[in-house]
C-alpha cells in the first residue's frame, strides 16, 4: 500500500476544505475502500475518516415525517433503528444481508451507495422508496433521487468536490409496503446474482396507486424496471398480475452473462424475485397469507 | 511522516503505540502488541479469523485500520477468559468438541462473545447468522452451534 496521509474532520466544512484535495478518498466502514487500498486498486494520497461528522451519522425523523439516515450509519445500526423496522423494512432487511455481522458493523449506507457496484444490496430498497441523497461540494448542496446517481459500474455522479451527507427517506403513504430479496447461492456472504426490491402502494379501494421495482446485479447499475412498474398501476394485486410483471421486469434487466450466472438465468431470476417481492408486499399490506 | 501515535485500550490496558497509517487494526496486534491470539485467514473481509470487539462491536481487524481506533475500547481473544477461568463460550467449545485445528477458533469464540453480550438467549438462527462469517474447515459447525446452544440454553434438551 501506497503511503498516504490521514484525516478525521469533525464538520462538513473541515470535510469539504479536505476533499478538495486531488486524490482525497473518505473512508466510511471501510469494508470495500481497505481491499482495494491493499489490492492496489486504489491509490489514495489522503484518506478522510467521515466517522466523527455528526451530521453524517444518526438517524432522525423530520417535522414532515421524512426519515433522515446519516451517510456514515452502520448496517447494523439501520438494521436495528426502530423508525427503520417500522416504515421501511425493506431498506432494514437488505442492509442486514450485507456480508457478516462484523462487515455490517462497519459497512455504512453512504458506502455501500457509492462504492455503487451494481449488485449493492441497499440500493433497490433506497430507489423503491424513492429516498433522495442529500449532496455537498465546493459549487454547495444539492439532493437528487438516488435512483439517479449512477452512472455505470463503480461510478456516479458525485463530482471529485462532492460528497454524500445523508438519505432522506420520504413518509409513505398509509398502505405501502415494500421488499427485497437477492439470489446468492449460498444464504450469507455472497454477492447477489440478482436481486429485486418491489414497493406498491394501494387506495382504500385496493388498487395499486404506486409501484416501483428495482433491480439489482442485472446491469451496469442498479436499475429500475419501468415496464414492470406500468404492469401493476390502476390494477389490483393478483398472482397473475405479479407473474406478468415478472416477466416484465426480465425485459426491463440487461443482465450479462459471468461465472455467477448466464444473462438468461439472471433474467429469470428477476422474474421470480420480482414476483415473489409483490407477494411478500401485499402479504405485508393485506395481513393475511396471500398466494 | 506516516507515523501516527494511538492511544486506545486493549483487553483493559491502556496502550500508546507509534503506528504506521497503512497498518490494520490486526497488524498492530499482532505484530506490535504480540498479541498473536488473533489470526489471519483471509485479510479481506471473509473468513473472520481476524474477529476482534472494538466498542462492543464484533469487526474484522483486518477491514479496519489502527489509526481507526483512536481511544477505542479493543477486547481479543487474550482479554476473554479471567484469570484462571475460560469464558462459558470457550468451556462449552471444548466440551462439545467445537474446535479441531483451532485457527477459526479465537474469531468464532469473539462473535460469540459478541452475541451472548447483545443477546443472553439467542435460538438456533441468531447462533448461525452470528457466526456466518466464521470461516471453519475442520468442524463443519454442527458442534459449534451445539456448544452455543448450549451456552444459550444450559438447561436445554441435546
Ligand atoms: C466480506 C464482505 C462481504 C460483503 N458482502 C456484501 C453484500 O452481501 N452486499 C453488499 O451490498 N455489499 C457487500 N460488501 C461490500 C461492502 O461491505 C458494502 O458495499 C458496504 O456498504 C460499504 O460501506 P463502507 O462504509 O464500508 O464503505 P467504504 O469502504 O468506507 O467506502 C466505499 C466507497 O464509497 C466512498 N464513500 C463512502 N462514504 C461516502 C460518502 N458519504 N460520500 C462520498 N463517498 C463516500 C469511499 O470513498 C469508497 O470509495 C461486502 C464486503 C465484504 C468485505
Ligand atoms: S483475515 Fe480478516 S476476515 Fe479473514
Ligand atoms: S477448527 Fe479448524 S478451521 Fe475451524
Amino acid at each position: 500500500m501506497e503511503l498516504f496521509n490521514f484525516q478525521t474532520p469533525s464538520s462538513v466544512a473541515e470535510l469539504l476544505i479536505a476533499k478538495a484535495n486531488t486524490n482525497a478518498w473518505l473512508l466510511a466502514g471501510g469494508t470495500d475502500l481497505i481491499p482495494q487500498l491493499k489490492e492496489g486498486r486504489r491509490k489514495a494520497d489522503l484518506v478522510i475518516d467521515i466517522k466523527k461528522i455528526p451530521a453524517m451519522n444518526g438517524i432522525s425523523e423530520l417535522e414532515d415525517g421524512t426519515l433522515r439516515i446519516g451517510a456514515a450509519v452502520s448496517a447494523t445500526a439501520i438494521a436495528q433503528n426502530v423508525d427503520a423496522i417500522r416504515s421501511y423494512a425493506a431498506l432494514a432487511s437488505s442492509v442486514a444481508l450485507i456480508g457478516s455481522r462484523q462487515v455490517q458493523n462497519r459497512a455504512t449506507l453512504g458506502g455501500n451507495v457509492c462504492n455503487a457496484a451494481p449488485s449493492a444490496d441497499a440500493i433497490p430498497a433506497l430507489i423503491c422508496y424513492d429516498a433522495m441523497a442529500e449532496i455537498e461540494g465546493a459549487e454547495g448542496k444539492r439532493e437528487i433521487l438516488v435512483e439517479d446517481l449512477f452512472t455505470g459500474p463503480g461510478r456516479t455522479q458525485l463530482n471529485p468536490t462532492e460528497v454524500l451527507i445523508s438519505f432522506l427517506l420520504p413518509l409513505q403513504s398509509e398502505r405501502t409496503a415494500a421488499a427485497y430479496q437477492r439470489f446468492t447461492p449460498r444464504r450469507e456472504m455472497d454477492i447477489a446474482v440478482a436481486g429485486v426490491g418491489s414497493r406498491i402502494s394501494l387506495d382504500a379501494d385496493g388498487k395499486i396507486i404506486a409501484a416501483r421495482v428495482a433491480l439489482a446485479s442485472v446491469g451496469p447499475t442498479p436499475l429500475r424496471a419501468a415496464s414492470a412498474e406500468c404492469v401493476l398501476m390502476d390494477e389490483s394485486p393478483s398472482s397473475q398480475l405479479f407473474e406478468e410483471a415478472g416477466v416484465a421486469a426480465a425485459q426491463d434487466a440487461s443482465p450479462i452473462s459471468d461465472t455467477r450466472g448466464s444473462a438468461e438465468y439472471r433474467r429469470h431470476l428477476v422474474s421470480v424475485l420480482c414476483k415473489r417481492t409483490l407477494a411478500s408486499a401485499t402479504n405485508e399490506l393485506l395481513q393475511d397469507t396471500w398466494t | 511522516m506516516s507515523k501516527e501515535i494511538l492511544e486506545c485500550s486493549v483487553n483493559g490496558e491502556q496502550q500508546s503505540c507509534l503506528i504506521d497509517r497503512r497498518d490494520t487494526l490486526l497488524e498492530l496486534l499482532r505484530t506490535r502488541l504480540q498479541l498473536t491470539g488473533t489470526k489471519e485467514g483471509c485479510g479481506n473481509g471473509n473468513c473472520g479469523s481476524c474477529t476482534v470487539i472494538v466498542d462492543s462491536q464484533t469487526v474484522c481487524s483486518c477491514l479496519m485500520f489502527a489509526v481507526e481506533a483512536q481511544d477505542c475500547e479493543i477486547t481479543t481473544i487474550e482479554g476473554v477468559a479471567s484469570v484462571g477461568e475460560l469464558h462459558r463460550v470457550q468451556e462449552a467449545l471444548i466440551k462439545h468438541g467445537g474446535t479441531q485445528c483451532g485457527f477459526c477458533t479465537p474469531g468464532v469464540v469473539m462473535s460469540a462473545v459478541g452475541l451472548f453480550a447483545e443477546n443472553p438467549s439467542p435460538n438456533e438462527s441468531d447462533i448461525r447468522l452470528a457466526i456466518a462469517g466464521n470461516i471453519c474447515r475442520c468442524t463443519g459447525y454442527e458442534k459449534i452451534v451445539k456448544a452455543l446452544m448450549d451456552v444459550a440454553d444450559p438447561k436445554g434438551a441435546d
